[in-house]
């Protein structure tokens, strides 16, 4: 009964999108209020009726009722209640559900909070999201439909797949889709602007609110993906070039791109259409990132059953939204009023700048990404593009702007300083040197890499602090006032300064852990102990461990330095009953901000096991680092001439001049 | 500058960033891609000393010799050829005599493959996806009725 009610629920809301889809983008054609109105109301009920729909999917994850298919392909009675509810979305149907839901859940916010906005542009917006909640509720309805029946019921089910069964699967998926999906709300905004014929600053200010709250999700969810790989994989590798990886990493820069550049259209009334274009852009790339994971082209622990079908629909999706969009800018495009001009020295010039390196970036990561599909689909050579082709590309194009960054929130807007901005920055760049220095003395005299990564770092860091101290004019000032100023600084400033810092931390984790890491692979036999660079690693021994649907093999280390303890360790050879599937359980020591990190291989013939150790200093800033940038979002987020809708055309001047 | 001058410049700054980032990505897809082989096709090229590849196919059965030490020695085969490979490390969860398999590394001169990498990426038919692709050409393999992958 429940399942049956999802199920109708979902087809619900299929209907409803489709009146979304029309009925206020007429009103706004015609200028009929009545109709506009119609938005708001089916937006909402749009998203009740999806919640309800993955409600029912999760009570049957919970019941373990197995008579549905989907339930039966990905669960067990024995699972644990977690990955019971978190198995709603470990499977093609349930993450595309789940997908959908938190795109309605964006247009229900847009219609709750976007009361001020004019009738015709909310309309629109609306409307645009009604287009790709449709396309993607027909896909579930046709292709994927979680709620399929099996006639007659299986008695248990088959499992999840064992490397999901993490917390991870708790967090991941969502905050990742909160950061993909959020960006359809940038890509409405730019579609209804292109229809509307008509984009001002204020439509950059309502845009940027969406773009920063789906970067800070996108930033999360990335960075718990990654750490998710890192320690439920065994390989203690953080980043992988993967092509599931690059097509979440690939809306992630182009999403940082227009944050940036919507500064400067917000600000200085410029970059109007390139804007709007990144803004297509963005979303396109996350469309593109569902169609590479979800259809089936690549072999990952993401792609679930493969049925051409849905490959192909997902594809059609992606060439109506982004081609049609495309088509609608190349149109429309003209007829945006070109925006300001401005000095190259200023501070729109640096956002500019930004804007080059991240997206000629994107271009590679994209190159990289898809070159080996295209290849194949057309000669049939089958090559793999990994890290020394992303190193090679990529890297020299991430280093200059990670060089540049401290620069560009110093630099005054229209016509800036850059020798000035040089002087303020010579205490951080000092830093610097001497984090240089000391990493290239003290620590490591042999790889001028690693001193180079570590005074690279250190530099943002500190460019991101000398930021803060000059806004509140710090040293110059007396200690009270400039505390004063510090504490009536916008919140963005902070936000920016944060955001920055964080990028800074990931490329310390980054830098620290390629250069200073060091690997170990021995084998030990119960009472051995191993050399960790200067600390000792002992074996104590290995015990056989029960778990609920899974049998282990659990080995005891104890770590030490000089007889002192430091930590103890377990790692384990897991075999889930159900699938058969082996895994490996990583054993994981934080110590400071560094780890010790054991991983389990096969018995040797003597008896003994073969065990991988890696000391990793500083790995966990990596996604820290990560964790920064999303705080400085938030912060970013409770500014409060960014408060979502807040924010009229009218008043947008009196806020601009008193927040500079 | 007049607006003009300055659209140019702007203009001309991009062209520059996507002439420099098509240079580097053609230089690095020419250098540092590694081609996908099978044991009968890398018999059939003449790789250059040091060229990585990625050498693909089923874990030869009665192979795989693990010794007393962390190296590991297995042949991979497309059952017409087989190439005998060494790796030292731990082997990936998945990894079973007569599976498929990808190992990544470089040929010696002796003709032992020296992996560096071996890979788990593939579903729960213990077949990667190039790896199935290749032996369903040759007709080794068929597809199994597997409903769901990881």
């Amino acid at each position: 009964m429940i399942v049956e009610a999802g199920h109708f629920a979902l087809v619900l809301a299929f209907a409803l999108a489709l009146v979304q889809s029309v009925v206020p983008l007429a009103g706004a054609r015609i200028g009929e209020m009545r109709l506009m109105a119609v938005g708001g109301p089916v937006a909402l009920a749009g998203f009740a009726l999806v919640g309800i729909a993955f409600a029912a999917l999760t009570a049957t994850y919970i019941q373990s009722d197995f008579s549905v298919a989907n339930v039966w392909e990905n669960s067990h009675s024995l699972k644990p209640m977690l990955y019971k509810v978190t198995g709603t979305w470990g499977n093609h149907e349930g993450s595309m559900l789940l997908w959908v839901l938190i795109l309605t859940f964006f247009g229900a916010l847009v219609a709750a909070f976007g009361r001020n906005l004019p009738a015709t542009l909310r309309a629109n917006v609306l409307a645009v999201q009604g287009w790709i909640g449709a396309a993607f509720l027909m896909f579930i309805l046709t292709t994927s439909n979680p709620f399929a029946r099996l006639d007659p019921a299986p008695f248990e089910g088959r499992d999840l797949n064992p490397i999901l069964q993490d917390i991870g699967l708790a967090i991941h998926p969502p905050l990742l889709y909160l950061g993909y999906v959020g960006f359809s709300v940038c890509f409405s905004f730019a579609v209804a602007a292109l229809i509307d014929g008509r984009v001002d600053a204020a439509w950059a200010r309502w845009v940027r609110p969406w773009t920063l709250a789906a970067w800070m999700f996108l930033t999360g969810g990335i960075a718990m993906g990654s750490y998710w790989a890192y320690y439920e994989l065994g390989w203690g590798g953080f980043w992988f070039w993967d092509p599931v990886e690059n097509a979440s990493f690939m809306p992630w820069l182009a999403g940082t791109a227009l944050l940036h550049s919507a500064i400067v259209m917000e600000k200085r009334s410029a970059l109007k259409i390139w804007t709007v274009l990144l803004a297509i852009l963005t979303f396109s790339l996350s469309l593109l990132g569902t169609f590479l994971v979800r259809s089936g082209v690549l072999t990952s622990v993401h792609a679930f059953a493969t049925d051409p079908t849905r490959g192909v629909f997902i594809l059609a999706i992606l060439v109506v939204f982004i081609g049609g969009s495309l088509s609608l800018f190349a149109w429309r495009a003209g007829s945006l009023t070109a925006g300001g001009i401005f000095h190259p020295i200023s501070r729109e010039g640096a956002l500019v700048l930004n804007n080059l390196f991240l997206t000629t970036a994107t271009a590679t990561v994209l190159v990289g990404t898809l070159y080996p599909l295209v290849l194949e689909a057309v000669t049939g050579d089958k090559i793999s593009v990994g890290a020394p082709f992303f190193n090679l590309t990529f890297g020299p194009l991430m280093l200059p702007l990670l060089v540049l960054i401290p620069f560009g929130p110093l630099l005054a807007w229209k016509r800036g300083d850059v020798y000035a901005a040089a002087q303020r920055l010579m205490a951080a760049f000092g830093g610097a040197l001497l984090a240089m220095l000391v990493t290239w003395l003290v620590v490591d005299r042999v790889t001028v890499f690693a001193a180079l990564g570590v005074g690279l770092a250190a530099w943002m860091v500190l460019g991101a602090l000398t930021d803060l101290a000059q806004k509140s004019a710090l040293g110059t000032a007396p200690l009270g006032v400039s505390m004063r100023r510090l504490a009536g600084l916008p919140r963005s400033v902070f936000g920016t300064a944060l955001a920055h810092m964080g990028v800074g931390l990931t490329t310390l984790g980054i830098a620290a852990t390629l250069a200073f890491q060091s690997e170990h692979i021995t084998v030990m036999k119960p009472g051995d102990v191993a050399d960790i660079d200067g600390r000792s690693l002992r074996f104590e021994g290995v015990a056989p461990v029960r778990g609920p649907n899974y049998t282990e093999t659990r080995a005891q280390f104890v770590f030490a330095k000089d007889g002192r303890t430091l930590g103890e360790i377990s790692s384990a050879k897991r075999l889930y009953t159900a699938r058969q599937m082996p895994t490996t359980e990583a054993g994981i020591l934080t110590l400071g901000l560094s780890q010790l990190y054991v991983s389990l291989g096969d018995a040797t013939s003597n008896g003994g096991m073969v065990v991988r150790v890696w000391w990793k200093p500083l790995v966990t800033l990596i996604w820290l680092g990560g964790l920064v940038m999303m705080i400085g979002a938030a912060v970013s987020l409770t500014d409060r001439r960014l408060r979502v809708g807040a924010p009229s055309r009218k008043a947008r001047t009196a806020v601009a001049a008193a927040s500079q | 500058m007049t607006r003009k001058q300055k659209r140019l410049s702007v203009i001309a700054a991009g062209l520059a960033f996507l002439g420099a980032a098509t240079g580097l990505t053609f230089y690095a897809l020419g250098q540092k891609a590694s081609f996908f082989y099978m044991p009968t096709e890398l018999q059939a090229t003449t790789l250059q000393p040091g060229q990585r590849i990625r050498l693909g196919g089923l874990v030869e059965a009665g192979t795989v010799k693990r010794g007393e030490g962390t190296q590991v020695s297995f042949s991979v085969t497309d059952s017409e050829k087989s190439v005998p490979v060494t790796y030292v490390g731990i082997l990936p969860d998945l990894f079973r005599e007569g599976q498929g398999v990808i190992t990544e590394g470089t040929m010696r001169p002796d003709g032992v493959f020296a992996a560096d990498t071996v890979l788990a990426k593939h579903d729960e038919n213990y077949m990667p996806k190039e790896v199935a692709d290749s032996l369903k050409e040759k007709g080794v393999w068929q597809d199994q009725p597997a409903k769901s992958g990881s």
